[in-house]
């Protein structure tokens, strides 16, 4: 009789332990996805910090002047003009560059390639190219595009140098667009007659477009918030003056002499600002921030919104 | 009969198919140009850095490159030993993974096996946006932002210090290491927690023992990937870090990274082939040879070690 009541007794305790067990691994459960949240959330927070930080310091700047003045020696009057104008036009050079040599490699991996060594050995390549530290290309451009090819601290060797910079970016993703076209769409267009290249760029593209175009927006992201290797090819900070005008208002209408023209872009402008001693220059530096953080934010924002109404509305 | 299909054969529809087939041809030629831009590009970056540092290293011996204490390429008395830079490179490294392994392997953990369908929708893109700023913007935060912050805790910190930089280049790694590991993590099979979970483990237990052990292959190539952008990062440290060669391991000290040294002298107006101009390219080709092989056994450990189910 007392045997089975201690027996009784200590099946309980047991119980209890076990339940109190249960209760602690459910609790470290807990623990652990609040800490994971903290993780998470401590990459958004400093994102916000920064860029309220940004914004604090350098409000005092956000004016139209700011837009409209050419840098100068005294912080209050200096401005942004020959700044955004230089990332402009750079930009348009590593659009036109990056764009159709990215595609056209990407293609070609994904509808061409024999898979042999030799598809390998450009895919080996293409991901050695994007681990690749930014200032190392800075380094080939020097040496290939200002001395070597002699096209001299010009918004044509910024442009093709950034141009490389996010080609893998490109060639990946449209790699990744291609690669979800099912192979029955290109079969059918097979069956009525189409030639490789007629399935390629009539089908293949076309289909494809969403998701190159984000791979291309982040790239030029990317490009625009890029210093590194436009300081390294020697690019100047002190720019006073606007490339010839692009456009003329006598045939041919077309001016090819800002390619070669000298240049400032918005981070090499926020840099050099930066590494001035006097404060004052500081603002100028976190308003240029907060512009250059809000145009990559809204170019990233617009490439992930992009991806997710792609893959919510194909269907094949 | 017979006639009428040999007219057929040599029949203008015939003549267009050629020209179809040289079109074809051409545009596949082009296409391979295009991707070959990558080899050529690879190839190129490795020739300029050699060819460049050739002429260095005729002024400079390989023993006094990388035993030298001092790297002062730009003084009168001039000492090239690269030790400082890679010593700032190093340190600095140090206290960016020593930030974002922990908060990235645990990011990854959270996001492959606690966060809800939704959670991971909302904080995926957040981490994305995070990649995308710009690392200049990131400099000004830790010159003007957290170093001071270091200074209310640590009142002898110096403005330009190795600390502030790498902890703000840290939490900038954070993304790349949450999304290589959680990748790894996700790739292992289902069944697998499932057994754990019959077991009565519970989500945090089969995370830590189960999940984590099977994706080791991957989580330790998300920290080799991660090294390789640390090393190569450039515009925080630049503008944080200090731009004075310093041999030391201090991280509340100030020193230059090879990245920081090439910038510097970028910056100024160096002479073409001047000793300056080519000590850029022999630290450049040292931060090369690091970056790619860490990039290498990062892919040799996620390819050949991954453990298949």
């Amino acid at each position: 009789m007392a045997d089975t009541q201690s027996k009784k007794a200590s099946v309980l305790a047991d119980l209890d332990a076990v339940r109190s067990m249960i209760r602690r691994h459910k609790f470290n459960d807990l623990v652990f996805a609040g800490i994971g949240l903290i993780a998470l959330m401590i990459g958004l927070l400093t994102l916000l910090t920064l860029f309220i930080d940004l914004v604090m310091d350098g409000y005092p700047r956000f004016n139209l002047q700011f837009f409209s003045d050419f840098p100068s020696r005294r912080a209050g009057s200096a401005g942004l003009l020959s700044a955004w104008v230089g990332s402009l036009l750079v930009m348009a050079v590593t659009f036109l560059s990056a764009v159709p040599v990215g595609v056209a490699a990407g293609l070609y991996l994904e509808e061409y390639a024999p898979k042999n060594w030799f598809s390998d050995l450009i895919e080996i390549n293409v991901s050695n190219l994007a681990g690749v530290p930014s200032i190392i290309y800075g380094l080939l451009a020097l040496g290939l595009f200002v001395y070597g090819l002699d096209l001299g601290q010009s918004i044509l060797t910024a442009g093709l140098t950034l141009g490389l910079l996010i080609l893998p970016t490109v060639i990946v993703s449209t790699r990744e667009a291609i690669r979800g076209i099912p192979v029955a769409i290109r079969e059918a267009a097979y069956a009525v007659g189409a030639t490789k290249w007629q399935v390629v760029s009539d089908h293949v593209v076309k289909y494809s477009q969403g998701g190159i175009l984000t791979g291309v927006i982040i790239g030029m992201s990317r490009a625009i918030g890029e210093t590194a290797p436009i300081i390294t090819i020697g690019a100047l900070t002190f720019i006073a003056f606007l490339p010839p005008a692009p456009v003329t208002d006598v045939a041919p209408f077309l001016n090819f002499e800002w390619l070669s023209s000298a240049f400032t872009v918005l981070p090499i402008q926020m840099f050099n600002w930066l590494s001035r001693p006097d404060h004052a220059f500081h603002i100028n530096a976190a308003a240029t921030g907060a512009i250059i953080i809000l145009v990559t934010l809204l170019m990233n924002g617009t490439a992930i919104y992009l991806r997710y109404k792609i893959r919510k509305n194909i269907k094949w | 009969m017979l006639n009428n299909l040999t007219e057929l054969s040599i029949s203008p529809r015939l003549a267009k198919n050629i020209r179809r087939n040289v079109k074809e041809r051409v545009i596949e030629f082009i296409l391979m140009m295009a991707a070959l831009s990558a080899v050529f590009t690879t190839f190129a970056i490795v020739a300029i850095l050699l060819y460049e540092s050739f002429g260095f290293f005729e002024t400079v011996s390989l023993v006094e490159f990388f035993t030298g204490t001092e790297w002062t390429p730009l003084f009168e008395d001039a000492h090239y030993g690269i030790m400082p830079l890679i010593a700032g490179t190093l340190t600095t490294s140090f206290v960016a993974l020593a930030v974002a392994v922990p908060v990235g392997t645990i990011a990854a953990i959270y996001l492959s096996e606690f966060a809800s369908h939704k959670t991971r929708e909302i904080t995926k893109p957040i981490l994305e946006l995070l990649v995308g700023v710009p690392t200049i913007a990131f400099g000004y935060f830790a010159l003007l932002f957290v170093t001071p912050l270091l200074q209310i805790i640590y009142p002898d910190l110096p403005g330009f210090n190795m600390l502030s930089a790498g902890l703000v280049m840290g939490v900038m790694i954070v993304p790349y290491i949450a999304s290589v590991a959680e990748d790894a993590m996700r790739a292992v099979p289902m069944s697998m927690r499932e057994g754990s979970y019959a077991m009565g483990a519970t989500r945090f237990q089969t995370a830590l023992r189960v999940v984590t052990p099977a994706a080791t292959s991957g989580i330790v190539a998300a920290y080799i990937l991660a090294v390789s952008r640390a090393v190569g990062e450039t515009m925080v440290v630049a503008v944080a870090a200090g731009q004075q060669p310093t041999l030391t391991f201090d991280p509340t000290e100030g020193a230059a990274t090879i990245t920081a040294y090439i910038v510097q002298v970028a910056m100024g107006d160096l002479p073409h082939a001047s000793i300056g101009y080519q000590s850029i390219f022999a630290a450049g080709l040292v931060l090369f040879a690091m970056t790619l092989s860490f990039n290498l056994i990062g892919h040799v450990v996620r390819k050949k070690y991954r453990e298949q189910y």
